[in-house]
């Protein structure tokens, strides 16, 4: 059973009349195909509208969605052979980021990501896919391990921040979040990272100091979350849905401040609505990304990188 | 003549709350600086330390390095006062003065609080950066400044940053940066994010010269900066009882619902957890920091 959010309320009515209709038909013998297809035409239709005109907040929603497709159930659809590696060799194994080797299209990759639960067990499992400082430190392990046997990184960035606990603090979630943006700032290896739900802020930095980012079209990236942003600026999150506006936290607005490279379609209704149409876009502009990136010398690679970050900033002099 | 007779006579220091709210206590801070100066005309400053409660001579204060005499407090330090500690008198040179923030995101209200927090602190943004020397070693040099907008880091605060330590590529110089923030700068969102990325890609860069950072982080310093050039450090020196943090005490009480634990995310916490080299006594802190880089080859070893 899918959840339907506020905004798409009147596609659950479709979606009951078009049920209803499929159930009745069988039941009775009665063909029904014409009136059924009648129906789902206009529901994709009232659809595309919803989706066309949908707020930076709605899309937020949307990235949060707990039928959402998560770094794991991209793993599953195109990484072959994947083989997950565990452990930062300090403390332990962070379970809210995941990481390993395995095959795209016979390609060797290390494929790293945030992973979240689906279901209240797992999420405390996953932590929400919130990461300690272990899960930072074994994705860098990982990748020092990529960049010494030549292979691509791909990261998937899902999560509403690094986890702000006590024993975050004790083990050094700053710490481990900056070495992260320092050592992929310089790592000889192609990098490309897709912000796949939710990119919020440090948390999601840290896995995302790459040569190209990509962004699944209903997610977002941000500073601060809406809700945090709104809380401290007005002391009043309901005002979260014009901080989304202003915060400039969508694909698109991303994409003309230059931060990210591309805006990865999504089925029609959202990546919820069908996983693994969403994994095929996501695939094919990996492998498209991978291709352009190969072409570049280590030198090449981390010269572009570092300029590109460089470059970030808007001020007079 | 009576010390509390006239009431522009007597002013308070407010211990800051270790809060979010450190926006409204800092005007008054201000507040109190500002009088400072027709105060001292007519002699007799007197200030209260609301660490200890005592009613301290405020040039005892100013001389003792913003330390309160009576209880050891340390009160914060703008970034010209910190110029004056670390470096050798009139060695400083400023750089990239010109750099001011706009608000090329249009966020609402930015301009006023660009345009307020530079009355505030008289300074174009929150880091004051240039080339000085401390016990005659040439260094590059970066300041924070709490009183513009907490310390927040936006664009400027991570080009003059950035560009501190391309000096130290450049002129193969140490670098030494005096971090206190808050954060990132929300009003200018993810380009603010980016900027932790470009001061840490910089520092990656830094590594390959074979020339030392020394990061100083003081009270208090938390979200972005600490997780990017702040914890980065060859060496990180930080002040007694100094906050450093990734998320703040507030933002983790609400988490875990509990009060946390006396101490905790303090220098001498982070010194025990192995986050930071040394916790240094204000008074001391020049003197550690010129040892240090004699040790990395710096200066002559007396």
């Amino acid at each position: 059973m899918i959840k339907y959010l506020e905004f798409e309320k009147e596609i659950e009515e479709f979606d009951k009349k078009i049920e209803e209709l499929v159930e009745f038909s069988k039941k009775s013998n009665i063909d029904l195909s014409i009136e059924i297809k009648k129906i789902k035409k206009i529901k994709n239709d009232k659809l595309k509208i919803i989706y066309d005109n949908i707020t930076p907040w709605e899309m937020m929603k949307v990235a949060r969605h707990p039928n959402r497709p998560y770094t794991l159930d991209y793993i599953n659809n195109f990484v072959d052979n994947f083989v997950e590696l565990h452990g930062d060799r300090l403390f332990k194994d962070d379970p809210a980021i995941i990481g390993g080797t395995g095959k795209i299209n016979g390609q060797k990759v290390m494929i790293i990501g945030h992973q979240k639960g689906r279901d209240i067990n797992e999420n405390l499992y996953r932590n929400f896919g919130m990461a300690n400082p272990e899960g930072y430190r074994k994705a860098l392990r990982l990748m020092k391990m990529a960049e010494r046997f030549e292979m691509p990184i791909v990261t998937l960035i899902d999560t509403a921040g690094a986890y702000p606990g006590l024993a975050a603090e004790e083990h050094g979630q700053g710490e481990a979040i900056a070495r992260n943006l320092m050592e992929m700032a310089g790592l000889k290896t192609p990098m490309i990272s897709v912000i796949i739900g939710e990119g919020g802020s440090g948390g999601a930095l840290a896995l995302g100091v790459t040569d190209k980012i990509y962004m699944l079209e209903n997610s977002w990236y941000s500073v601060i979350s809406p809700e945090g942003c709104a809380a401290i600026l007005y002391n009043d999150a309901t005002r979260a849905s014009q901080t989304a506006v202003d915060l400039k936290i969508d694909a698109k607005s991303l994409k003309e401040l230059g931060v990210i490279d591309k805006i990865i379609k999504e089925p029609l209704g959202g990546a919820h609505r069908n996983h693994k149409r969403t994994a095929e876009n996501l695939k094919e502009e990996l492998l498209k990304g991978l291709k352009e990136l190969k072409k570049l010398s280590s030198k090449e690679l981390t010269e572009k990188r570092y300029l590109k970050y460089r470059n970030y900033g808007n001020f007079e002099e | 003549m009576g010390i509390f007779s006239s009431k522009n006579k007597y002013a308070t220091l407010y211990k800051k709350k270790e809060t979010h709210q450190n926006d409204e206590i800092d005007l008054k801070n201000k507040k109190v600086k500002e009088e400072k100066v027709v105060i001292n005309k007519t002699k007799g400053l007197w200030a209260r330390c609301t660490s200890c409660n005592e009613i301290i001579y405020m040039k005892d204060i100013n001389e003792n390095n913003k330390v309160c005499p009576k209880c050891n407090y340390y009160f914060r330090m703008n970034a010209q006062e910190r110029i004056e500690l670390l470096s050798d008198e009139g060695t400083f040179k400023e750089t990239n003065k010109k750099l001011l923030s706009k608000n090329f995101m249009n966020f609402p209200g930015y301009e006023e609080k660009l345009e307020r927090a530079e009355g505030k602190s008289k300074l174009s943004d929150a880091v004051v950066t240039g080339t000085s020397k401390i016990k005659g070693i040439d260094i590059s040099l970066a300041v924070m400044d709490f009183n513009f907008m907490g310390g927040s880091m936006g664009s400027v605060v991570g080009e003059k940053i950035t560009r501190a330590i391309e000096l130290g590529i450049e002129k193969k110089c140490p670098v030494i940066i005096v971090a206190t923030s808050g954060g990132a700068r929300m009003h200018e969102s993810v380009i603010s994010l980016m900027q932790m990325a470009k001061t840490s890609a910089a520092l990656e860069r830094l590594r390959e010269v074979g020339v030392p950072f020394i990061s100083i982080p003081v009270n208090p310093t938390t979200g972005g900066v600490t997780a990017s050039f702040a914890m980065l450090g060859d060496v990180i020196i930080t002040e007694k009882k100094a906050l450093i943090a990734f998320a703040g005490p507030r933002v983790i009480e609400q988490t875990i619902k509990q009060k946390l634990p006396e101490g905790f995310q303090r220098a001498e916490f982070l010194l025990e957890h192995g986050m930071v080299d040394i916790v240094a006594k204000r008074s001391e802190l020049k003197e550690i920091t010129a040892k240090v880089l004699e040790n990395f080859g710096f200066g002559e070893v007396k």
